[in-house]
């Protein structure tokens, strides 16, 4: 399906949001909206909670975030070490919209506040996957 | 409303390895507690097992620990809120006692962590988040409840050395607490100098894992007085949950599942945050146990560091707070932890807490929470 391509390490393969990996590969970090009802979803998700139809967009996550937090790991779970020191962050979107993930090694610890703004790329990763991150907008 | 006491007690120490099984380890909290209670195997009718999986070899444990405690043919089944799993236990048991179908039910809660590496374990718990979108980008429980620091001290001015100071406190009662693993005490300077493990916590910021189980016995009130001089009556209890993944939070400052099991153990109990005398919280990390000070109404949002700064949350103060030790120096056995604090509660409302005994305290409260804030587990007990 593609979706074990996804992440520095995948846990799962089997998924209807695959075509979120289609998407990175073309460049586009997507969620997706219900057409039924017109709730948005980051992660993206087949199924809408709200008014249970299964009938989704996809569709992008576009423009600067501001971030909400942050933290640089010295330690990494088993089959991360190699990308040791890394900071996950959690990123929030207009609308509501929160995306979590990694933020560009190209930032520097004095540069990073919380609430500055910031653009999510997507990342080419050795061995045939693809991630995501954010940088300085 | 008392419909359910507790009448029976038990805790191994916590220890880095136990020299055992997992059955052998479960056997050694839940004799503690029967005698405690004065019971036989016979005596209990239902058992609830309570651990997080993936850390033994045993698939489906609570077959195999209710045959090694001689509780065949009773019903026994697993219950699971990772961290929280033997808080949940006990609700659980309350409910199936207050409804009549048992007289006594049993809770044991475990937890062997020393048969896989640290780096395996973190693993473990990085596969607790969002295993799709999240755990790809390799987190564990440090960095997550890291985050909820950074914004902490973002919003409210709080510092690493308020952190630091709750780890001393805990310290000061690990060194008192024969049960714990970690028994040394620690200076401000060992704590705010010690290694980075995931910013801006820091190596003493984290509970340590450890090997242990506790043991509880619930009773229907019919029976209860008759089982203990002094039965616990269990008061409230309240549960919630919040999203699992970080990108479905509202905000990073204070657990959400906690504020909402709170409410509803409050209300249940007929109590206010001030009624309480001893607590125990979910100190997994420094800052878990400065928010859960503003999540349990035991300070405004953002006043947590005041009541530490001013020391009310030692014995002597306003409102003592993980006076055994906490899980920063007590350990924590995931699937144990739960029954520990409940314990610990039950014996400072006996007066049987030696040491760390808090001066007649009447109403207790638990604040038990499942991995960062997914489940939120509150508990009140009175005399």
């Amino acid at each position: 399906m593609g979706f074990e391509r996804f992440g520095t390490v995948s846990f799962t393969s089997q998924t209807k949001a695959a075509p979120f990996v289609d998407l990175l590969d073309k460049g586009i970090v997507a969620g997706t909206k219900c057409k039924g009802c017109g709730a948005s979803y980051f992660p993206p998700r087949p199924d809408c909670s709200k008014c249970f139809s299964s009938n989704m967009e996809w569709t992008e996550v576009s423009g600067n975030g501001k971030l909400m937090s942050y933290s640089k790991l010295i330690y990494a779970p088993t089959g991360f070490e190699a990308d040791l020191p890394y900071s996950i962050a959690l990123v929030e979107f207009p609308n509501n919209l929160k995306v979590f993930g990694r933020l560009s090694k190209e930032m520097k610890d004095e540069e990073i506040t919380i609430g500055m703004d910031l653009k999510i790329e997507v990342v080419k990763l050795p061995n045939d996957r693809v991630t995501y991150q954010f940088k300085k907008a | 409303m008392k419909a359910a006491a507790i009448v029976g007690v038990g805790q191994t120490a916590f220890v880095r390895g136990y020299e055992g099984s997992i059955r052998e380890l479960a056997f050694d909290a839940y004799k503690e507690a029967m005698l405690d209670a004065g019971l036989k195997a016979k005596d209990i009718d239902a058992s609830i097992i309570c651990s997080a999986p993936e850390y033994d070899k045993q698939r489906t444990p609570a077959g195999t620990i209710a045959e090694y405690l001689g509780l065949n043919p009773k019903p026994t089944f697993y219950v699971e809120t990772v961290c929280s799993s033997s808080s949940s236990g006990l609700r659980v048991a309350y409910s199936l006692v207050k409804a009549g179908l048992h007289k006594t039910v049993l809770v044991l809660g475990f937890q062997k962590m020393s048969e896989i590496s640290s780096a395996d374990s973190q693993e473990r718990m990085g596969r607790g988040s969002d295993v799709m979108w999240e755990a790809p980008f390799g987190t564990m429980m440090p960095a997550y409840y890291a985050m909820h620091a950074r914004a902490h001290f973002h919003r409210y001015g709080t510092t690493e050395e308020d952190l630091a100071l709750i780890r001393m406190k805990a310290a000061t009662y690990g060194m008192i607490n024969k049960k714990a693993v970690y028994q040394k005490g620690v200076t401000l300077e060992q704590v705010l100098s010690a290694d980075v493990v995931a910013s801006p916590l820091k190596r003493f910021d984290c509970c340590a894992n450890a090997d242990g189980a506790s043991c509880l016995i619930v009773a229907h009130k019919d029976v209860a007085k008759s089982l203990s001089k002094k039965p616990v009556w269990i008061l409230g209890v309240g549960a919630a949950t919040a999203p699992v993944t970080m990108s479905g939070r509202e905000s990073l400052t204070g657990l959400a599942c906690a504020r909402a099991a709170a409410k509803e153990a409050y209300t249940m109990a007929g109590i206010k945050p001030k009624d309480v005398d001893v607590a125990e919280v979910h100190d997994c990390f420094t800052i878990a146990e400065m928010m859960a000070y503003e999540d349990l109404g035991f300070a405004k949002p953002g006043k947590g560091k005041e009541l530490i700064r001013a020391k009310e949350t030692y014995i002597d103060g306003k409102i003592p707070v993980n006076v055994d030790g906490g899980l920063l120096s007590k350990g924590h056995p995931i699937g144990a932890t739960g029954g520990s604090q409940i314990r610990t509660v039950v014996m400072q409302l006996r007066g049987e807490a030696g040491e760390m005994q808090v001066k007649d305290p009447e109403i207790g409260l638990i604040h038990n929470i499942g991995g960062v804030g997914v489940y939120g587990n509150v508990t009140i007990l009175g005399v």
